[in-house]
């Protein structure tokens, strides 16, 4: 399948009065087209920053220090602010986690909605508002034209996310990334979200990036996952790959450290001793050797980068680890 | 975990508190919040009761209100047959030390000021468990209790990661020896690989020190992990409480179902193959709650008596609780 977006050795960091946070350490990563594409890792890991940076949404004391973002044969890290805007909410969109703070509190639903269909599709208020009904309705939001004469606060938070939603998709983009879009949200609120997002797929025809600490939301949504570790991607599988056969001592502690519901017998979660590092020095060594239970020597001379895993499925199954934990299991 | 076949510690009775609220622009409505609606349950000796609920359903209130944090608008709760309702603040004191809170954020509630040392010090001062000279080798060992180095006693809260942070609470907490211990959605805040840390140290002190929990959480996963009984809560009510496997294995009204059928499992192949109960819409407000069965306006499986007629907590099986029409 065709790559639609392709992430390079990217390095975002903030500056500090004194130093740098080395918030990204150098991700690569291919989104392919009508793929759902899981980002999954611990608060702090550089998921965020990473979607940040493609679209240049950095704040202030953000800066992209090297890499490339190629889409639709061009670099996006290149181009200039009134060609970004052409990208941001057009071809690429954004989904937040938080839809109280990313709306406009002052401004109706209905407008918001409508604005980017104004901006990019050169389309009239009062067209972009009969489209912007449609939308709604398409998000399953009831009674949208009452809906679209209301302000944010007047929506409940499921209802606000299923209109932040409605705005990304207003000009088929063909990229949606949505950072931690169910995280706010109550379980039976999120399995909505969760159900409209699978629906909505197949008619819009994007590549999904779909950022999230919970493991048990990505399964059933993403085609392929992307394991970030202080600013790194740690490991990187199909979906069932990455459950069924994880590579990284890091996917397989995170694993271990989660109850589930679907689990029958009462076994000790398994803790992964200490936190993750602190990013204020730069990890020019394996970032989680720290806590690993399988550290060697070499770990924390020389940080690994992303190869094929040993014996894998599927080749393009990677890993960034000296280990070879398939080994150490059968000794 | 330990069996639950202990003495009561807790019997919580037709627990109810509201607060009233002025709305409009103006503050000229006033208007009642259904918090906590008559909520009952007992917590035996050892055992961990599993509160669990959407945001807004009254589980931190009931806590809170357990605790005598906030005062019950009804209702009763007896710790060891005392009813701590009819007790004034100044007689509720000394049966504080035996119950305690652990907060969901470990960042607000540690004071920036004080050392974490004088923290943990500070209720075994107040109770005058210990004399000053005695108590730094109390500070000392409950530092090593939840797995924290004694030498960092001078040390202020900002020093510590989240998860150090909610070890240092439940040190605070444990100083005086509880018996019963509120935690109120303890490794919410927490990482997943942090939050295994701090369940295992809470099921290890509730080992050690035969401890009672009622363990408040929204994290299903979570709650069956370490509860004994699971106790769902709705819009101020219970609406089913069951021993774990019965809860999880049986689950009888249909918000449980639907509750259980919400959270994702991490298991890429059961997760395609899963048809799940889509609940419509959101919680109602807890100003004016739906009539008969609050949940009503959302269930799959209403029938015209359930908007009419509030349904009885009935036992269907030893132990396990239900209030529903059509389970009963």
């Amino acid at each position: 399948m065709a790559v639609l977006l392709e992430v390079r050795d990217l390095e975002t960091r903030f500056r500090l009065r004194k130093g740098y946070v080395y918030a990204v350490n150098g991700v690569s990563f291919q989104l392919e087209e009508g793929e759902t594409l899981g980002v999954v890792g611990e608060s702090g890991c550089g998921k965020s920053v990473t979607m940040l940076s493609i679209l240049q949404l950095l704040p202030p004391a953000g800066r992209i220090e090297k890499g490339e973002v190629l889409f639709e044969g061009r670099d996006l890290l290149k181009m200039d602010g009134r060609e970004l805007r052409k990208v941001r909410g057009a071809k690429i969109s954004m989904v937040f986690q938080d839809p109280m703070t990313s709306l406009t509190p002052v401004v109706r639903i209905g407008t918001q909605i409508a604005e980017p269909l104004v901006y990019h599709r050169g389309m009239s208020m009062s067209q972009a508002r009969r489209q912007s009904v449609e939308l709604l309705d398409m998000v399953g939001i009831p009674d949208p034209e009452t809906r679209l004469r209301e302000y944010p606060y007047q929506l409940s938070g499921g209802m606000r996310q299923r209109a932040m939603i409605a705005m990304a998709l207003a000009c088929q983009p063909r990229v949606l990334i949505a950072d931690e879009p169910t995280t706010a949200l109550d379980v039976t609120v999120q399995a909505q979200i969760v159900e409209l997002v699978k629906r909505l797929r197949d008619e819009i025809q994007a590549g999904i990036v779909w950022i999230t600490h919970d493991l048990g939301v990505i399964a059933g949504l993403a085609d392929r996952v992307m394991v970030m570790y202080a600013g790194s991607v740690v490991e990187e599988a199909t979906v069932d790959d990455l459950y069924e056969d994880p590579r990284h001592p890091y996917t397989e502690a995170l694993l271990g450290a989660l109850p589930s519901v679907s689990e029958t017998a009462g076994r000790r979660l398994t803790s992964i001793g200490g936190a993750p590092p602190d990013l204020v020095v730069y990890p020019a060594f394996c970032p989680f050797f720290p806590r690993c239970e399988y550290a060697m020597g070499r770990c924390q001379e020389q940080k690994p980068t992303l190869t094929p895993a040993s014996e894998a499925r599927d080749p393009r199954h990677r890993i960034a680890c000296w280990v070879d934990i398939q080994e150490r299991r059968r000794a | 975990m330990s069996g639950s076949n202990g003495a009561v510690v807790l019997r919580v009775e037709n627990l109810v508190k509201h607060f009233p609220v002025r709305l409009g622009a103006y503050g000229e409505r006033r208007a009642v919040v259904h918090a906590v609606d008559g909520v009952s349950f007992d917590i035996r000796r050892g055992e961990t009761l599993g509160l669990v609920g959407e945001s807004g359903c009254g589980k931190s209130t009931t806590g809170l209100t357990i605790l005598q944090l906030y005062r019950p608008t009804a209702g009763h709760v007896h710790y060891h047959g005392v009813d701590l309702t009819r007790l004034k603040e100044r007689q509720l004191r000394p049966l504080r030390q035996k119950m305690q809170i652990v907060f969901q954020d470990p960042y607000s509630t540690l004071s920036p000021r004080m050392t974490i040392g004088r923290a943990i010090a500070e209720p075994i001062l107040v109770h005058g468990l210990l004399s000053k000279a005695d108590v730094q080798s109390r500070v000392a060992a409950l530092l090593r209790d939840v797995g924290m180095n004694p030498n960092y006693r001078n040390r202020y809260p900002h020093e510590f990661s989240g998860g150090q942070r909610q070890r240092l609470c439940i040190a605070r907490a444990l100083a005086c020896e509880p018996e019963f211990i509120v935690c109120d959605e303890p490794v919410s805040a927490l990482d997943v690989s942090v939050q295994a840390q701090i369940i295992n140290l809470l099921q290890d002190l509730q080992r050690a020190y035969g401890l009672t929990y009622l363990f408040i959480a929204h994290d299903l996963g979570v709650v069956k992990h370490v509860s004994d009984r699971v106790a769902v809560m709705y819009l101020g009510q219970l609406v089913e409480q069951a021993p774990k496997e019965g809860l999880f294995g049986n689950p009888l009204h249909p918000y449980t179902r639907a509750l259980l059928s919400a959270v994702p499992v991490p298991n890429p192949k059961l997760e395609r193959k899963r048809r799940r109960t889509i609940l419509e819409g959101d919680v109602p407000s807890a100003i004016d709650p739906p009539s008969g069965c609050r949940f009503h306006p959302r269930c799959p499986a209403i029938t015209a008596r359930c908007v009419q007629v509030a349904p009885e907590w009935v036992e269907v099986e030893p132990g396990h609780w239900v209030a529903c029409h059509s389970a009963t």
